[in-house]
This record gives C-alpha cells, sequence and structure tokens, in this order.
C-alpha cells in the first residue's frame, strides 16, 4: 500500500478520514492550527478531538479568478460540523448557485493531491452534497 | 477629559492610475494640500503619522518630511491593513488628546494600479517530498484547496453568510448596491472610475468570486490624503475663517475582532465593526438616526450590504430591507457612500481611511460641488481592514 500523507496536519487519514481540532480544556473553544494558547481565554492546555464529517454549508463563494497556479472554478466554503466551523472546498458539485446552496447538508470527502518523488501521496479534503439513499441528486 | 480634536484641513488627490508619480510624489500633493486648506505651516506641526501599507518597512513618513520639511518632530509610521489610514489619523488625534502636541498630520499613501487580486500570492510549484510546514503542517499552499485566501471570495462569504442568516439576499441584490455606488461616483470628479453601470452591465462583467462580478470589487489604484488635526484650546487662537471651517472630530475609535467561535475560519468583519459602532455613537453622544451621510468600507458590494447592520443603520437583521427602501441611495433618508465608494472611487489602501473622513468634511463644510448632501451636520466614516482592525470616525460641523 503507497503511503499517505494528508495535506494538513488536522486530517486524519484511516478508515475513516476525518479532521480533528485542538479544544482549550478550560473553554472548549476549538482551533485548527499550531496554538501558543487559547485566543478566547488565554490558558495554554488542549486536546485534540475529532471533528464530526457532516455538516451544513453555512456560506460559499464560486472562485473564477484565483492567483496564477491556483485552477479554477472552485467553490469555496464554511461548513458548519455540528457547531464547529470548518473552512473547505466543496467538491463532487457542478460549481454554480444552481447546484449549491446555502444550508445544504454535506458530507467530508477526501481525494488525492498525487505522489511525490518518493512515491508518498499526499491527500486532501473537501465536503460534498449528501446524497439520499446513494441516488442521483 | 481630554480636549476635543478637529479637523483643520484635509486634502484628497485624485484617485485613478498616477505612472508618473511616486508614493512621496503623492503623500507630498496630499500633505501640502492638507496644510494649505488649514493655512498653517509644516513647522506648526507636533506629531506626523503615515500610512503605506505595501510598503511598510520604508518609512514612509520619513520620505515625506525630507520634500516638505525635516522639522524634527516624531513620526509614526503605521501599517493596519485597509485600516491604516484611519489608524494614522486617530493616532495624530491621540497624540493631541495625550496633550504630547496641539497639531498634527496624517497622511495615508498607496499605489495599486494594476496590482490585481490582494491577499493571495501564486502557488509554488510542488516538486521533491511532501513536507510539512506552517502552523496547519501544510504540504503545499492551501489558497484553492481549503478555501480561498483571495479578498473577494472572502467577502463574497460574508455577504452570503448573511444571506443564510437573515434571507433576502441574491446576486442581484448585490449588484444593484454597487449600481447605487457607480451612480454616485458619476458626481465625483476625484474617483477613480466615474461611469454609471447598469444592473445588466454589473451582473455581465467577469465575474471574480460568486456573487461579486468586477464592478462590484473594490477598483486598486493610486492616490494619497492627509489631514491636519488641531485641538480645542490651538484652534481658538486661530482665525475665524479656520474655525468656520473647522470640522469636529465627535469619536475616533479602533477596535480589533474579538475571539467568536467561527472567526479563524471565515473572518468575522462583523463583531469588531458593530463593537466600533457602539463606542463611536457613546463618545460623539449620537445615534444611527442622526447621521447625514455614511461612507462606509465597500471593498466589495457583498461587504457594504452587512455593514448598513453592523453600523446599526437598521434593526439586526434589517440591511435588505434598509437596501431595498432607497435609503441608501443619495437623495435617500441615509446617504451611503455618495462618494462612489471603493467600487468605483477606488481603495488605494492606506488613502482610504483618510479619503472617506475627506469626503464626508466636503458635505459638513458645504463645500461638496455637484454632490453635496444638503444641510449635512454630522457623517460617520468606517473602514476595516482584514486581520482584523476597524476604524470609525464621527464627524460634525462647526457650530460657528
Ligand atoms: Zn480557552
Amino acid at each position: 500500500m503507497t503511503a499517505q500523507i494528508p495535506l494538513v496536519d488536522y486530517l486524519v487519514l484511516g478508515d475513516e478520514p476525518h479532521l480533528e481540532a485542538s479544544e482549550c480544556t478550560s473553554c472548549g473553544a476549538r482551533f485548527f492550527d499550531r496554538r501558543n494558547a487559547c485566543a478566547a481565554c488565554g490558558a495554554s492546555g488542549f486536546d485534540r478531538v475529532p471533528v464530526a464529517r457532516d455538516g451544513e454549508l453555512r456560506a460559499f463563494t464560486i472562485v473564477s479568478f484565483a492567483a496564477p497556479g491556483v485552477p479554477v472554478p472552485f467553490v469555496a466554503g464554511v461548513v458548519d460540523c455540528k457547531g464547529t466551523a470548518v473552512r473547505a472546498n466543496i467538491v463532487n458539485v457542478e460549481p454554480d448557485s444552481q447546484h449549491i446552496t446555502l444550508g445544504m447538508p454535506v458530507r467530508l470527502t477526501t481525494w488525492s493531491l498525487g505522489p511525490d518523488e518518493q512515491g508518498t501521496e499526499a491527500v486532501g479534503f473537501g465536503f460534498e452534497p449528501v446524497r439520499v439513499n446513494g441516488g442521483r441528486r | 477629559m481630554s480636549e476635543a480634536v478637529w479637523i483643520l484641513g484635509i486634502h484628497m488627490t485624485k484617485f485613478g492610475k498616477h505612472p508618473d508619480l511616486d508614493l512621496v510624489d503623492l503623500a507630498s500633493e496630499a500633505a501640502i494640500g492638507a496644510l494649505a486648506d488649514a493655512d498653517v505651516p509644516m513647522n506648526r506641526i507636533g506629531v506626523l503619522a503615515a500610512g503605506n501599507l505595501l510598503g511598510a518597512a520604508q518609512g514612509i513618513g520619513q520620505q515625506l518630511q525630507k520634500q516638505i520639511g525635516q522639522t524634527g518632530i516624531p513620526v509614526y509610521n503605521v501599517a493596519n491593513a485597509c485600516a491604516t489610514g484611519a489608524t494614522a489619523l486617530r493616532t495624530a488625534i491621540m497624540a493631541i488628546k495625550a496633550g504630547e502636541c496641539d497639531m498634527g498630520l496624517a497622511v495615508g499613501v498607496e499605489k495599486l494600479a494594476g496590482a490585481g487580486l490582494l491577499g493571495a500570492g501564486a502557488r509554488p510549484s510542488t516538486s521533491g517530498t511532501w513536507t510539512p510546514s506552517g502552523r496547519f503542517g501544510a504540504v503545499t499552499a492551501l489558497d484553492g484547496l481549503v478555501g480561498t485566501e483571495a479578498m473577494p471570495g472572502v467577502f463574497a462569504q460574508v455577504g452570503m453568510e448573511y444571506g443564510h442568516r437573515y434571507g433576502g439576499t441574491s446576486f442581484e441584490l448585490f449588484a444593484r448596491i454597487s449600481e447605487k455606488n457607480h451612480a454616485h461616483s458619476t458626481l465625483n470628479p476625484l474617483a477613480a472610475y466615474t461611469k454609471r453601470m447598469t444592473l445588466e452591465q454589473i451582473m455581465g462583467d467577469v465575474m471574480i468570486a460568486y456573487p461579486n462580478t468586477r464592478p462590484m470589487c473594490s477598483a486598486n489604484c493610486d492616490g494619497a490624503a492627509a489631514a491636519v488635526v488641531v485641538g480645542d484650546s490651538a484652534l481658538s487662537a486661530l482665525s475665524l475663517a479656520q474655525r468656520r471651517r473647522a470640522v469636529k472630530v465627535s469619536a475616533s475609535v479602533l477596535t480589533t475582532d474579538p475571539w467568536e467561535p467561527s472567526c479563524q475560519v471565515l473572518p468575522d468583519v462583523n463583531t469588531l465593526t458593530r463593537n466600533a459602532a457602539r463606542q463611536a455613537y457613546e463618545q460623539a453622544g449620537v445615534g444611527p438616526q442622526d447621521l447625514d451621510l455614511v461612507e462606509l468600507h465597500d471593498c466589495f458590494a457583498t461587504a457594504e450590504l452587512v455593514h448598513y447592520d453592523n453600523l446599526m443603520l437598521c434593526e439586526e437583521g434589517g440591511a435588505v430591507d434598509l437596501f431595498e427602501s432607497g435609503a441608501t441611495w443619495r437623495d435617500g433618508a441615509l446617504p451611503v457612500n455618495v462618494s462612489g465608494g471603493l467600487e468605483s472611487k477606488g481603495h488605494p489602501i492606506a488613502a482610504t481611511g483618510i479619503a472617506n473622513v475627506w469626503e464626508v468634511c466636503q458635505h459638513l463644510r458645504g463645500e461638496a460641488g455637484d454632490r453635496q448632501i444638503d444641510g449635512a451636520r454630522v457623517g460617520l466614516a468606517h473602514v476595516i481592514g482584514l486581520g482584523s482592525a476597524c476604524g470609525v470616525h464621527i464627524l460634525e460641523r462647526a457650530a460657528a
């Protein structure tokens, strides 16, 4: 099996890929970056906690014009994962305002960014629309 | 209680393309214009606060002094994202309030013509070995892979989130806000773009980040603005002509974003603006209903909508209704961005937070020409920079 590395260190790969947040042990605030202390309360203790894989699309934009080297169009959004806000691309959907709607249910998915020279595959994440009963939307 | 501070003189350059002028030329033009407008010489100034975001390490304040007057006064070079100009102005105001001097000069200048997309760098080509780096342990640049870092998309989401919460928004609604500002710009000779645009033209233009098309984004351009501020006691010793044209700074506020549950995921431009507005109304002893005009930070059409609400120009959740009522057009009950706003006047970043104060002063002095809002007595100027920083100034016409 090919070795894998996540796109970001808060993406946990494996049988059930999911995101993991640093949760302040004092106030419960959640963060995705490396922390020096808590921006909400100033405490410095954190637990690693799993973030729900299912969520609701709270905001999105369809980016048609981006910096050089960034393929367009893509859909950027904010997903509310059972109370934890996550920044991500919305994937596996037509990038137009007919197919993407505020409030729609979405679910975490992963995809390959390709292998490096050692053959290690980088794996990214995004959220895709939840398909009811496995059928077509 | 520290003494009241007044705008004694203020000036902005034409915004647009100035290929033959460098930063120092533009800053000098604004500063010399503000001094002339104030009718005071450079050697009367006790503090200089200078803002230039893109060249923040180069000391624009001292470069400016070397052209218009090396008087040995303290210089504060400031950089605070899109609130840089407001920060410079507030720095000069604070020096007066602290009693360090009785007259100060604030300048903001930027050269941005042809700058392209802000907030996002080109993605480096990946090669070799996937190696985690940075605070997210990312193996490659995340812009476009984990959402967007470019401003048009960030502020698009800000507007969409408002629509999700309160309803009533649409591509067309946001485009109509832009239609208003482009219509307003036709009366402003200093705006970078002064062409009226139809709704169809705006919606049919190049899409940058849905729902923001190109004319719904702030225009990158060159420009500068400067203001001379003075304390109460020094003002009272000046001529009647100077005192009559002086504009009172009833409130000067700067805030940053307090922690909110999702503020590090999508920048929260709302809470800090609300906090700044609340503090400003309290300082000035006025309410939103007392305002005769507002210049707010429409870096994108989607942003203008949320700031109606954040500045409490409407009830919470009522921004769409406020716009639909026509109130924010120049002939409405509460004109917003009669200058044309950042979408047409332009947004030379560090100049913006003084240029919007200039616009309000023009109306309060009755000197705004064709676009004068008749009888204007109180106005508000707002800027916000991501990071974040929010500046709000409330200005009042002299009683004399
Ligand atoms: Zn905490």
